[in-house]
């Protein structure tokens, strides 16, 4: 397995790869993805010209460990295919694929990359894959999606087009994507890979945009696509482990691993009813301090 | 390559350069338009010459304006406004002689 597939992914920012004034210093904000768009924010006539400006980008600026995703054109489009042999060529860590529908559409993908990898002398498997659900087939195919590639880190709900296709509109209070954020979630959980919100695209409502991301976490999202830098702090900051999770996460895991060599099963922490079931998550909150830089232990 | 017609990239954006391309019957000819011509116009004009020689454009009048690109955007136009300058769009050579 790529040993990318599972890194930490809580904010992943959109840049317009035909504005070279903002793709050739993102990593200032610190997100943990950058997501490259050469789909909905670029021109038509400038597919091309952004295609350029991508390689050259991904060959030439050193963004210091975020990971570098590109969002294509979909597969309705005649643009695709040279998008996939740029990014390939160009080095980028992962695809992000929208309008998928389909496990065959992840498939299509897959093929492609499979054969520009050996075209540009690639190491086999090295691309990382996402898709973007973004219609109610989409959302309802999710499971088959999430199993479609091995190379699949992750699915992505895309909010605005989602909404669209169930006629109705986003309206900041989150019940027109409820469903879809649970399916997806359950979904992204079977089949062991990541899941990721949709964008905020409300700037000047900052106490709204938090809401939804303590919900979405709440939830189970591993993190959300952003449009705007300033979004990046508040999503970390929210999901940061406090220090008192921190805490107990290090004594219930270092509590089961005790107990359980002394053949107990159920046991208390902190007054609360405590067993094996437990130990994962606590892990993963000790994973998550470690990745932002809040705990230094070694569990 | 050849110039085949005019044929322009960019925009004129803070980081960005606007490159024209036209056919031209002997040698390369450069226009240099830039905000930062007096520290950098030596090294857009190396950058820009290096990149047409990768491409084995060998006559060409081009024109540069320059609005404080980086040099992975100035290679960037050029390339874009050769290719365009032949109508290719696809099957580009990435990692050949775009490099």
């Amino acid at each position: 397995m790529n040993p990318n597939k599972k890194r930490l992914r809580r904010s992943m920012m959109f840049l317009n790869c035909q504005k070279p004034g903002l793709i050739k210093d993102p990593y200032i904000y610190r997100p943990d993805s950058i997501m490259l768009d050469l789909e909905d924010a670029v021109a038509e006539g400038e597919k091309d010209a952004a295609r350029y400006s991508l390689y050259h980008a991904l060959q030439e600026i050193d963004y210091r460990g975020v990971e570098r995703i590109v969002r294509i054109n979909g597969l309705d489009t005649p643009h695709w295919r040279e998008d996939v042999r740029v990014c390939v060529a160009g080095g980028a860590d992962a695809i992000r694929i929208p309008k998928v529908e389909s496990a065959e559409d992840v498939k299509r993908i897959e093929a492609a990359v499979e054969e520009d990898e050996k075209a540009f002398g690639k190491e086999p498997g090295s691309m990382l894959l996402m898709a973007a659900l973004e219609s109610a087939m989409g959302v309802m195919k999710a499971l088959d999606i999430c199993e479609a590639s091995e190379r699949l880190f992750g699915i992505a709900l895309s909010g605005g087009d989602y909404t669209k296709d169930l006629q109705t509109v986003i309206t900041g209070g989150g019940v027109e994507l409820a469903g879809a954020r649970q399916h997806m979630i359950i979904a992204a959980r079977a089949a062991k890979v990541q899941c990721f919100d949709t964008v905020y695209t409300n700037l000047d409502d900052m106490e709204g945009f938090k809401k939804e991301v303590e919900m979405i976490k709440m939830m189970g999202f591993d993190g959300k696509s952003l449009v705007n830098p300033r979004q990046i702090s508040i999503v970390h900051d929210v999901y940061t482990p406090t220090e008192k999770e921190i805490i107990f996460s290090e004594k219930v895991v270092k509590e089961i691993d005790e107990k359980k060599a002394q053949g107990i099963g159920v046991f208390t922490v902190d007054g609360k009813m405590i067993d094996i079931a437990f130990y994962d998550g606590a892990k993963r909150v000790l994973e998550l301090a470690k990745a932002s830089g809040v705990y230094k232990g070694d569990m | 390559m050849e110039i085949l017609k005019p044929a322009a990239a960019g925009t004129l954006e803070s980081s960005d350069a606007m490159v024209t391309v036209e056919p031209c019957e002997e040698g390369i000819d450069v226009e240099l338009n830039s905000t930062v011509i007096h520290q950098y116009g030596n090294e857009i004009k190396k950058v820009v010459m290096e990149t047409l020689a990768r491409l084995s454009v060998q006559n060409a009048k081009i024109t540069v304006v320059d609005k404080g690109a980086l040099n992975c955007t100035l290679k960037a136009r050029v390339e874009c406004a050769v290719f365009r300058s032949n109508d290719q769009k696809e099957n580009l050579p990435w990692g050949g002689v775009i490099e």
